[in-house]
């Protein structure tokens, strides 16, 4: 299989940085034990993990034929091993019939609507190396870290904008960026949105409680890949490098009251099949624990990042993630599905009428600059983006364009009780 | 066809169609609603708490009576908390109550149902509660102070119409309040059949908004309605289960 060159050297590295930098990337012995939970990270009591990863390690999906994925298509509610034959090389001939059924099962749980949204990235400081990720703590970025008002006003820019729902980022440090500033930063959009998602480091089930509290209902954690070996040769240094502590974020956000939570793979860091099983695994073996909670996947594949212009999603085409948006919504009917602005305007325009449920709009992937984003003034001093987008644009935009493709897009589907 | 009407919290309806809202978009209700003939539309709270000027209100014909629901909420409690957001959003003292723990089959919590529609008729609300067909949570919302009783037919959004019709026909049976089936019906043949079982109406969502023509679908769903009613009114005639009925009585032999 083909691979990223993900190493960049930064010139402004020392060093000592540098050889430190070096040393994480080329003597495996130099990292922690990835599987291993760091000092203060809560460990809970599951099976989940061990259910998902063993699916995932004994899935060979060469040996499903035509005729699995024939049966597949056949039944009325769809197995793992049906979903394991929709994810298969085999499926790839039946992509339209796939696509019928998927816009089928879509309908009925979600009629013609597509629910918009838009993040905030609120601080790019990070502790991570993670090599595929513009934020890493090695790479040579721009770094910020937005005021109260700052995000205030950020806000603000937005919600005049039209946008109801808002999915708050950081990067992951916790010595930048805290619970309690995150928390205070939900408070604040509780003010200007009816629905408050976040996506930050995996937090500890009481803290995820306080953020819920705060005002946020949603949490998104992506695993990146289910793959834990090669998942320790990409995140070769912090806190994210422990695997199983990531893993268990969204029950953990569960256990902490949070209404809904969302999953993904990066797709092409690893076995882009495998990675899509395990994802949709962890939903499915969630669901049955906790019923109650609404549950999401989305579908990044990777882009180039600043100062590494090559990343691209390797076999990860958009064919290949259209079986794989399908299959997910044959398998789990009722799930949310988000495609970000990492896809261009094409494939979102095409798959929201097949699979996805959700987009954004009106993106922005650095830090305090949707003003100047949205009114074309210069902002000064805005904090670096974590990866291109291809798909710019504006709410109004948005909106306008799924009207148009006979979609009824839908601004808040939420109240906060 | 006029005299018969149904009631629900002192209002009269005609129509025994109840059209949802949720699944198509905002420019079709109203020739959904027209087509349906239908005098009561459902609408989702948490879909109407919205700062867009374009609300869904603003589509649905004047003299339409609202019936919001409190679809997200996860207990009484919330679900409670809900139908007083509807109030204050001026949609009337209607509500439907829906509560769902379970966000794959969206099937209702019988049990936090029956708390709910009690403290929400203890408020003045007119309560119709979603609920699993079941006899003694029936009675219970009875008691409860429901206006009238919503047994799903099958799950929410199949459009597998009556699954649950032996436990419906029960319902219909035994409780004296309207008795409205709501939830997977798929065609307008099995809203018929569910009117011809003595149903006081049908509501139908999903089964308009996957229709190619959203319309067309929500005529045919009000001529269906209307034919299973006359049906009904007409008295059914018997259905022999296994062929004819024998022209020579076996208890012809019998003398006075």
């Amino acid at each position: 299989m083909a691979e990223n060159q993900f190493f960049i050297d930064s010139d402004k590295l020392s060093e000592e940085a540098l050889a430190r930098k070096h040393q994480l990337e080329t003597d495996p012995s130099s990292r922690t034990n990835h599987m291993e939970y760091m000092e203060g990270m809560e460990q809970i009591d599951s099976d989940i993990r061990q259910k998902t990863l063993t699916e995932m390690q004994a899935y060979d999906y060469s040996k499903y034929t035509e005729r699995d994925v024939r049966m597949a298509l056949s039944h009325e509610t769809c197995s793992i091993e049906d979903f394991k034959a929709l994810l298969s090389p085999a499926a790839a001939p039946f992509l339209e019939e796939m696509a019928q059924r998927a816009k089928m099962e879509t309908s009925k749980h979600f009629g013609n609507t597509v629910y918009l949204f838009t993040p905030l990235y609120i601080a790019n400081y990070c502790e991570n190396y993670c090599v595929y990720c513009g934020f890493n703590c090695y790479n040579d970025i721009h770094r910020k870290k937005l005021s109260a008002d700052e995000i205030e006003h950020e806000m603000k820019v937005i919600a005049d904008s039209g946008i109801e729902e808002i999915l708050m980022l950081t990067g992951e440090s916790r010595a930048a960026s805290d619970v309690t500033y995150i928390g205070e930063a939900c408070k604040l959009a509780r003010k200007y949105f009816r629905n408050v998602g976040l996506e930050i480091y995996p937090v500890n089930s009481d803290e995820y409680r306080y953020l819920h509290e705060c005002g946020a209902d949603y949490v998104t954690v992506f695993q990146e890949t289910y793959d834990s070996d090669k998942y320790e040769t990409l995140h070769l240094l912090g806190h994210k490098r422990v695997f199983p502590y990531r893993f268990e974020a969204q029950e953990r956000a569960i256990m902490g009251g949070m209404r809904g939570v969302g999953f993904s793979a990066l797709l092409g860091l690893s076995d882009f099949r495998k990675d899509a099983l395990a994802t949709a695994l962890h939903v499915y073996y969630l669901q049955r624990k906790y019923p109650h909670v609404e549950y999401s996947l989305s579908c990044p594949r990777l882009r180039p990042i600043i100062n590494n212009d090559k990343i691209n999603p390797l076999d990860v085409h958009e064919k290949e993630l259209c079986q794989i948006l399908c299959a997910y919504r044959i398998f789990l009917p009722y799930v949310g599905i988000t495609v970000s602005s990492r896809e261009q305007k094409h494939f979102r325009d095409g798959i929201v009428k097949i699979a996805a449920t959700k987009v954004s709009a009106g993106v922005s992937t650095g830090i305090g600059d949707h003003e100047s984003k949205y009114s074309g003034e210069e902002s000064a001093d805005a904090g670096d983006e974590q990866f291109e987008i291809s798909d710019g644009r504006s709410f109004d935009q948005m909106y306008g364009d799924m009207e148009s493709e006979g979609l009824q897009p839908v601004l808040n589907d939420y109240v906060y009780v | 066809m006029n005299n018969d009407t149904f009631k629900i919290g002192g209002k009269e309806f005609t129509s025994r169609f109840i059209l949802g809202s949720g699944k198509y978009s905002m420019e079709l209700i109203k020739a959904a609603v027209e087509n349906a003939g239908a005098q009561i539309i459902t609408l989702a709270v948490r879909r109407t708490n919205t700062k867009k000027n374009e609300s869904i209100l603003d589509y649905i014909p004047k003299g339409v009576t609202l019936l919001p629901n409190t679809s997200g909420a996860r207990d009484a409690k919330e679900a409670v908390r809900i139908a007083r957001m509807a109030r204050e959003l001026g949609c009337g003292d209607f509500v439907k109550v829906e509560i769902m723990k379970d966000s794959k089959y969206l099937l209702p919590d019988n049990v936090e149902t029956v708390k709910a529609t009690e403290m929400l008729a203890k408020e003045g609300f007119v309560v119709l509660p979603y609920m699993y067909p079941d006899l003694y949570t029936a009675r219970d919302l009875v008691n409860a102070g429901a206006a009238a009783v919503m047994p799903l037919a099958s799950p929410i959004g199949s459009n597998k119409g009556l699954a649950t019709r032996e436990f419906i026909q029960i319902l219909i049976d035994e409780i004296d309040l309207p008795i409205i089936v709501d939830a997977g019906i798929g065609r307008p043949s099995q809203a018929c059949e569910a009117m011809e079982m003595g149903a006081a109406a049908v509501m139908a969502n999903t089964a308009i908004a996957t229709a190619g023509d959203i319309p067309a679908m929500a005529a045919a769903f009000k001529s269906a309605i209307e034919a299973g009613r006359s049906a009904h009114l007409a008295g059914l005639g018997r259905v022999l289960e296994r062929g004819a009925a024998a022209s020579d009585p076996l208890t012809g032999f019998l003398r006075d």
